[in-house]
């Protein structure tokens, strides 16, 4: 595949008739990375805190005997150990990866999220809590300042916002994007509504979700604001879907990824970037920006 | 020319994410080992109490359950039975001769009985437990508040923590603990000496511990026998104002 090539300012035009656009602003650019990073970190040092105590339950405390989910090892009785899932009554084999995984000095060792997916490595709950209650300071306050400036700034509205037209199209995008057949020349421009309901989903449900479960994880809080206790149902079910909504996270993380990469990594990688996105279009080049 | 420009950027980006990946994941165990990192983490915990204090009110209470809700089995961690000889000789009486000592910046320093304890004024919570590790349990409290405890003592103006030496040691480091003066004045924090209606069993921490409302379990020292008001946390143990502290953990332990 060709790729854009006339990043100077001088010239929007390429050669093969391609043009760059200005896709991402700069603040959006800065918070996208932070928000990266952070999440990176806030996952990572999440599970190093779940494996202090590798069970979820729901309710207001923990039904130790009847865990809505479980990790751990155990042993057969011929001396060999075997990593074991347990969501509700279904056990699973996770042997090497969850409930049983090798050490850094390749030792195998029970724990339940393996040492390369936690922060710190190292089974160090004190220090997984010191990275996720700072980050969570920037991760609130980034995503803050993003739909402070979202609103702002119209980007919201005008970006993400679904038109009457999203919603109508909302089926065919889908067909679309299950082809991998992504949109080119005009359409490019803008986000079609499978993507806008994808951000505004994580931005407006999931993130808000997951900052509110954390809170009510704090006693403290929980004598301040007892209405969040009586939303999620208790304190150990709060737990529950902040593990849930982690991975929801991930799990958009992922299919992020990708699309990126199917619809060009080095493209998309630079619009978020440089800010500038290279788009397939008609000769007239209607209604590109001009620096 | 802007081919090789592109080209040379484009390598020059992948290498700083590629860079930055590998910085984030390798680097940040060898991070968590630095004290500056340890530092700058942990000093997130003052805006997390600051937070907290300007949005929860000084004496607003924990949530209180009924008998319903109790746990059927309280579960019991940390220290089950100090291995403490004199402790040992204490229990075997069922702590007759055990005695609470509480001075340092007081007026009054006092000792205190089991007997007297449990002939003061009792407050009786049905409260939840949570431990750092992340799980809860609901249980029973009872015993007199800190803050009939403290008035009978009457500290000092410039009293700012309660420390709590306790008869537990684990890694042959005394189990000591401390908390602020708001925190000791709250309704719900109780000198415990009972659990669910039965006297307090040794591994819930006999014959009294420290119960707080607001925050987590390991603030709560067990096997309590010794009381002192401070104007500072700092000359005690490694000078983080707790056992768990001196481990890294946050002093301030309301999340």
């Amino acid at each position: 595949m060709a790729q854009a090539t006339g990043t100077l300012p001088s010239s929007d035009r390429t050669a093969s008739g391609k043009v760059l656009i200005d896709r991402h602003s700069r603040a959006v650019r800065i918070l996208h990375w932070v928000n990266f990073i952070t999440l990176t970190i806030m996952l990572m040092s999440g599970l190093q805190i779940f494996n202090a105590h590798p069970a979820l339950y729901w309710g207001k405390t923990s039904d130790f005997a009847r865990p809505a989910l479980s990790i751990g090892a155990m042993e057969d009785d011929k001396g060999h150990s075997w990593g074991v899932t347990t969501i509700g009554s279904h056990s699973f084999v996770t042997t090497g990866v969850l409930g049983w995984s090798k050490d850094s000095d390749g030792t195998y060792q029970v724990r339940a999220f393996p040492k390369w997916a936690t922060l710190p490595g190292e089974t160090w709950l004190a220090m997984g809590r010191a990275w996720h209650f700072f980050f969570a300071w920037i991760f609130v306050l980034n995503g803050a300042l993003y739909v402070l400036l979202g609103i702002l700034s119209g980007h919201l509205k005008r970006d993400l916002w679904p038109t009457r037209i999203d919603w109508k199209r909302l089926g065919h995008t889908f067909i679309e994007h299950a082809r991998l057949r992504f949109p080119k020349g005009d359409e490019a421009r803008r986000y079609n509504g499978i993507q806008k309901l994808a951000y505004l989903s994580v931005i407006f449900i999931v993130g808000p979700l997951i900052v509110l479960t954390g809170l009510t994880m704090s006693p403290t809080i929980d004598a301040g604001w007892p209405w969040l206790l009586a939303i999620f149902g208790g304190r150990q079910s709060a737990r529950t879907i902040h593990f849930i909504c982690a991975f929801a996270l991930l799990a958009f993380f992922i299919v992020h990824i990708i699309m990126v990469i199917l619809s060009g990594a080095w493209n998309n990688l630079r619009s978020m970037i440089s800010g500038r996105y290279a788009i397939e279009t008609a000769p007239s080049g209607a209604g590109t920006k001009h620096e | 020319m802007s081919d090789i420009i592109s080209v040379r950027r484009r390598r020059l980006i992948l290498g700083l994410g590629a860079g930055a990946g590998t910085l984030l994941l390798g680097g940040c165990d060898s991070l968590s080992e630095r004290p500056a990192t340890q530092s700058v983490l942990g000093s997130a915990q003052w805006f997390t109490r600051a937070a907290q204090r300007a949005v929860v009110g000084r004496d607003t209470p924990a949530a209180e359950y009924t008998r319903a809700d109790i746990a059927p089995v309280f579960r019991a961690n940390g220290t089950l039975n100090p291995s403490n000889p004199k402790y040992q000789a204490l229990a075997k009486d069922g702590f007759k001769d055990w005695r609470l000592r509480v001075d340092g910046l007081v007026a009054n320093p006092q000792e205190f009985s089991l007997a007297d304890l449990r002939a003061m004024t009792a407050r009786t919570q049905i409260t939840r437990h949570d431990c750092v590790e992340g799980w809860s349990c609901i249980g029973q409290w009872t015993g007199p508040t800190l803050r009939d405890v403290l008035a009978r003592v009457v500290p000092k103006p410039q009293a700012r923590y309660v420390m709590f030496f306790c008869a537990d040691s684990i890694d042959d480091d005394m189990y000591y603990e401390s908390i602020d003066m708001r925190t000791a004045a709250h309704p719900q924090t109780l000198l415990a000496h009972a659990l669910n209606d039965e006297p307090l069993a040794i591994k819930y921490g006999a014959p009294l511990r420290l119960r707080l409302g607001r925050q987590l379990g390991y603030k709560m020292a067990k096997y309590v026998m010794h009381i002192q008001l401070v104007s500072s946390y700092r000359p005690f143990g490694d000078g983080s104002g707790g056992y768990w502290e001196d481990q890294g953990y946050q002093w301030y332990a309301g999340i």
